[in-house]
């Protein structure tokens, strides 16, 4: 097991030097390097202090050393809007992104896996029809669109939900959470019900046809030849076998909600780090997309590395083959 | 005295698109306290069926249309599925083929054994400890404490089916199904387990229907013997009458084809043609288009012609009315 | 159609489910109102000459200065939202098509040629793509389109980068498989170009489930162009697409004018609805695993 993580941790690394590199080439070879550090109203003479300071009249070799002795700092400059450093700026962002994400994802399993479980169950039933064509919506239509009938129906018709913004925060450890507060979460369930959706469809899905695969085996005869109620066998026996492939899907689409959240925060005004780079790409605040971005690989990297660790807990045969 | 178990006219047909499966279509016979009886077809015969209608595991789109069963006088066929529940894996156990597909891969031989007592009566985790070391001691597999905690995949597959068996005498059942239990296991372990088996079962006085392709293997173990074809049951007697003087054309052509009756360098005998499709059987006699004694009277269905202990359907038995 | 002809099984197979057929229906009469759309479209939205500034923001149905009537109403620079609507769905369409053909074929000859070679430059490729796949779409998209800046040609290349991997992981797979089969032996003995065996014997054998892909990506493409013009990427505002006339109409939304954005909306749901039910349908035909 040890050999396993160990395995893993230096492939993680490898990635990381690898989507630095590529960052550094995109960013400071092809582009001008000086448009990603400095505003472009700056004067002449500060340009040439900065170029000066940060190396750019030194080989290339040299200058991608200097930015990764800048990156292990956290240093990735100041963002030209705010003007002040984008680590910190990005970080006071995180909490309301993570909130929603969390949220949305934890709302996706628990609704999402029991109706699934229910659709494989039982698929001729029309209650499965229904779940199914839902799902299909919930697939296929654009998440800015679902965010904006969530907003004409709840916020302006019915008037019950707040149309945008994040609510009022308790802080806990440092961070501001809104979650703990009534007002706070009014205003985050609505993003993160338009979140959760695209991952819902997915869940009920992936669990459907996870169920529907392991109730056709012996395994399940088996455990009915002993007598087990079908209610023991769906949540022993079913639920454990398809955890598997649901918790290594959800590891991965973890991700991609952190990142749909940008189209989320953008229309629901939410405060995190996703409306932060949309704001960034259009006020071309380019050392705030530029730290996003590796930021962003780098919680990939974090994410996949956790999948795998997961994987080999939940599937005991991973664990013996790999060690 | 009344028989253990009575099956009078059994009939489970599918409901396919494709026509209507008639997998078992009229099978009767009986079984006493503590009998084993072989029951013998190729694929496709309703053996397996037969077995599964036993403990009412026919799942849509099947269905037992006709017949009835009896275990110790309480009728089978029309129990509530919560009655057949309490009656699985306490007084009616089945073993399966491959015990790497019924022993669930994900959870420890301990819980697997404990879901199987917990399904009829609450037990403290050491109760159910107690038992499971003892119930696998009693099937012959080594050091029972330490392998509590192992997946099934670290065993060999000799050691899974013990397992398996293992959990069918968990509640000392009056009956155990065992279909093709060792036809996926190593020709050694497979001698081993038959006579582990046949002892276990006489030492707790079970009932034993052993359900096989193999001739060989349910002659070494039954006492008595029924052979299937195409859903019906063509010859019952006992094993030793019934192999030294078949009266069947079907079951002469079995034991003919066995290899250990082929003379050295002689051709092996074959049953010429193909099993019927159950779903569009010939009329009459479900093997006259295969047999080398038919004649146009076949085409009408044999009636059962019973003789002391055996019984036949056939309009030409090959030692006529002589038992 | 020749039942006898794999082609021929196919659909009328197809045709028995009548969802799947009807959502057929309705992409190849979308294709048709998209392609015709300069021609039966009542009003030329990109021509700024042909709009009259009194008639924005009007309900559906409103007969305009010259006896012309809006019927789904007007947007904030007084287009029909009837043509635009037409011209943004050819604009989806024609995004969509195009970034998921040039998608299937980068990514599947990549793919199909990553398999044949096989070694270390499969490895290495593969590798990249796996870890690709691993980013998401939508953020990479993002980024591009920020990149390269607004534009069809820029949006279709940010899409197909995005996308690509898929095609070549699926043929990958496809073409792995079939590298062990041995006819493929059977070709390379004879004095055929490699290039040749790939690509009039293998790939033709890895279609289906590229088929599979290439309508889901379809889809995904239409989606994904929407949101990128929503957000304000993508397509400038001179050519607007369905996402664009959806952001441009969102702020009115809240002062209940939703015709701005309800029926672009609207068209777009359809479209992609009926790809994917299609979609679905193919996939579950073609799935080995299913057939009973």
């Amino acid at each position: 097991m040890l050999g396993f993580l160990i395995q893993r941790l230096i492939q993680a690394a490898v990635v990381m030097m690898l989507i630095s590199a590529l960052v550094f080439i995109g960013v400071f070879a092809v582009g001008n390097p000086i448009d990603v550090l400095i505003s472009p109203d700056v004067t002449q003479q500060i340009r040439l202090d900065t170029i000066a300071a940060y190396g750019f009249d030194k080989p290339l070799w040299e200058q991608y050393l200097n930015f990764l002795d800048r990156l292990v700092h956290g240093n990735f400059g100041r963002s030209f809007v705010f003007n002040m450093p984008v680590l910190q700026l990005i970080l006071s962002r995180l909490p309301a992104t993570l909130e929603l994400t969390v949220a949305a994802v934890v709302g996706a399993m628990v609704i999402g896996i029991p109706l699934g479980m229910y659709a494989g169950y039982r698929p001729d039933s029309p209650v499965t029809k229904t779940i199914m064509g839902l799902s299909i919506l919930g697939f296929s239509v654009p998440t800015f669109w679902i965010g904006l009938v969530l907003i004409m129906t709840f916020a302006v018709h019915l008037g019950v939900l707040p149309a945008g913004g994040r609510g009022d925060t308790v802080a806990v450890l440092g961070v501001e959470w809104s979650f703990l507060t009534l007002n706070g979460l009014s205003h985050l369930f609505l993003p993160a019900l338009n979140l959760s959706l695209f991952k819902l469809a997915m869940m009920i899905r992936l669990a459907r046809a996870g169920t529907r695969e392991i109730m056709l085996t012996d395994t399940i005869k088996f455990a009915r030849a002993t007598g087990q109620s079908e209610w023991t066998i769906l949540r022993r026996h079913v639920l454990r076998q398809i955890a598997i492939p649901i918790v290594t899907v959800l590891g991965l689409e973890f991700g991609s909600t952190l990142a749909f959240a940008v189209v989320t925060e953008t229309i629901f005004s939410w405060p995190g780090v996703g409306k932060l780079i949309i704001d960034s790409i259009q006020s071309l605040d380019r050392p705030v997309m530029v730290a996003y971005l590796m930021l962003v690989a780098f919680l990939f990297i974090v994410i996949n590395f956790l999948v795998d660790i997961a994987y080999a807990a939940l599937d005991p045969r991973l664990r013996t083959r790999r060690a | 005295m009344t028989a253990l178990l009575e099956v009078k006219n059994l009939a489970t047909h599918f409901f396919t698109r494709n026509g209507v499966v008639k997998a078992v279509d009229d099978v009767s016979f009986t079984l006493d306290t503590g009998e084993i009886l072989g029951l013998v077809g190729e694929s496709g015969s309703g053996k397996s069926m037969t077995g599964y209608s036993l403990l009412g595991l026919i799942d849509p789109p099947g269905r037992i249309v006709r017949g009835s069963i009896r275990l110790k006088g309480q009728e089978l066929v029309g129990l509530p599925q919560r009655e057949l529940r309490s009656l699985r894996g306490r007084r009616l156990a089945m073993v399966f083929q491959d015990p790497m597909t019924t022993l669930n891969p994900v959870l420890t031989i301990a819980e697997q054994i404990r879901l199987a007592i917990e399904a009829h009566e609450r037990v403290s985790p050491a109760a159910s400890r107690a038992r499971a070391i003892d119930v696998l001691t009693r099937v012959g597999l080594p050091d029972a404490d330490a392998r509590l905690d192992s997946y099934p995949h670290q065993f060999s597959g000799g050691m899974r089916q013990r397992v398996a068996i293992a959990i069918a005498l968990l509640n000392r059942p009056d009956l155990i199904i065992a279909d093709e239990p060792t036809t996926a296991l190593d020709v050694s372990i497979q001698a081993q387990i038959l006579t582990e088996m046949k002892s276990l079962v006489r030492d707790l006085g079970t009932a034993l229907i052993w359900i096989s392709h193999d001739l060989a293997v349910v002659s070494a173990m039954a006492s008595r013997i029924l052979v299937m074809y195409a859903g019906r049951i063509v010859e019952s007697g006992p094993t030793a009458a019934v192999l030294r003087t078949p009266q069947h054309p079907y079951t002469n052509g079995l034991l003919n084809s066995l290899p250990s009756r082929a003379a050295p360098g002689q051709e092996l005998t074959q049953i010429s043609g193909l099993p019927p499709s159950l779903a569009t059987l010939p009329p009459g006699c479900a093997f006259h288009p295969r047999c080398p004694k038919a004649d146009g009277v076949c085409q009408t269905p044999p009636d059962v012609t019973a003789s002391g202990a055996r019984g036949w359907r056939c309009h030409h038995p090959l030692h006529g009315e002589a038992a | 159609m020749d039942k006898a002809t794999p082609l021929g099984r196919f659909w009328a197979e197809f045709r028995e489910s009548h969802i799947a057929t009807a959502a057929l229906a309705l992409i190849l009469a979308v294709g048709t109102l998209a392609l015709l759309a300069p021609w039966i479209a009542p009003q030329n939205p990109y021509d700024i000459g042909t709009l009259v500034l009194m008639d924005a923001r009007r309900p559906p149905g409103h007969v305009g200065a010259n006896g012309f009537v809006y019927w789904l109403g007007t947007d904030a620079q007084g287009r029909d939202l009837l043509s635009a609507t037409m011209y943004g769905l050819r604009i989806s369409v024609q995004i969509g098509v195009a970034a998921g053909f040039i998608a299937f074929v980068v990514g599947a000859t990549l793919g199909a040629t990553a398999a044949f070679v096989g070694g270390r430059i499969e490895m290495l490729v593969m590798r990249f793509i796996d870890l690709q796949l691993s980013f998401p779409a939508i953020l990479l998209a993002l980024v591009l389109s920020a990149l390269l800046g607004q534009g069809k040609t820029q949006i279709v290349i940010a899409l197909v980068t995005a996308q690509y991997a898929y095609f070549a992981r699926t043929a990958h797979g496809a073409a792995s498989a079939e590298r062990a089969k041995d006819y493929v032996e059977a070709a390379l003995s004879t004095p055929l170009p490699a290039s040749r065996v790939i690509f009039r014997h293998i790939l033709p054998n890895c279609l289906p489930p590229l088929i599979v892909v290439a309508t889901v990506q379809v889809a995904n493409s239409i989606a994904l162009e929407a949101t990128l013009s929503f957000l304000g990427l993508g397509l400038p505002v001179t050519e607007p697409s369905l996402g664009t006339l959806i952001a441009n109409g969102f702020q009115y939304m809240l002062s209940g004018r939703y015709w701005i954005s309800i029926y672009p909306g609207i068209a777009l749901i359809v479209l992609i609805v009926a790809i994917n039910l299609v979609g679905d349908q193919i996939r579950d035909q073609l799935n080995p695993r299913l057939k009973r």
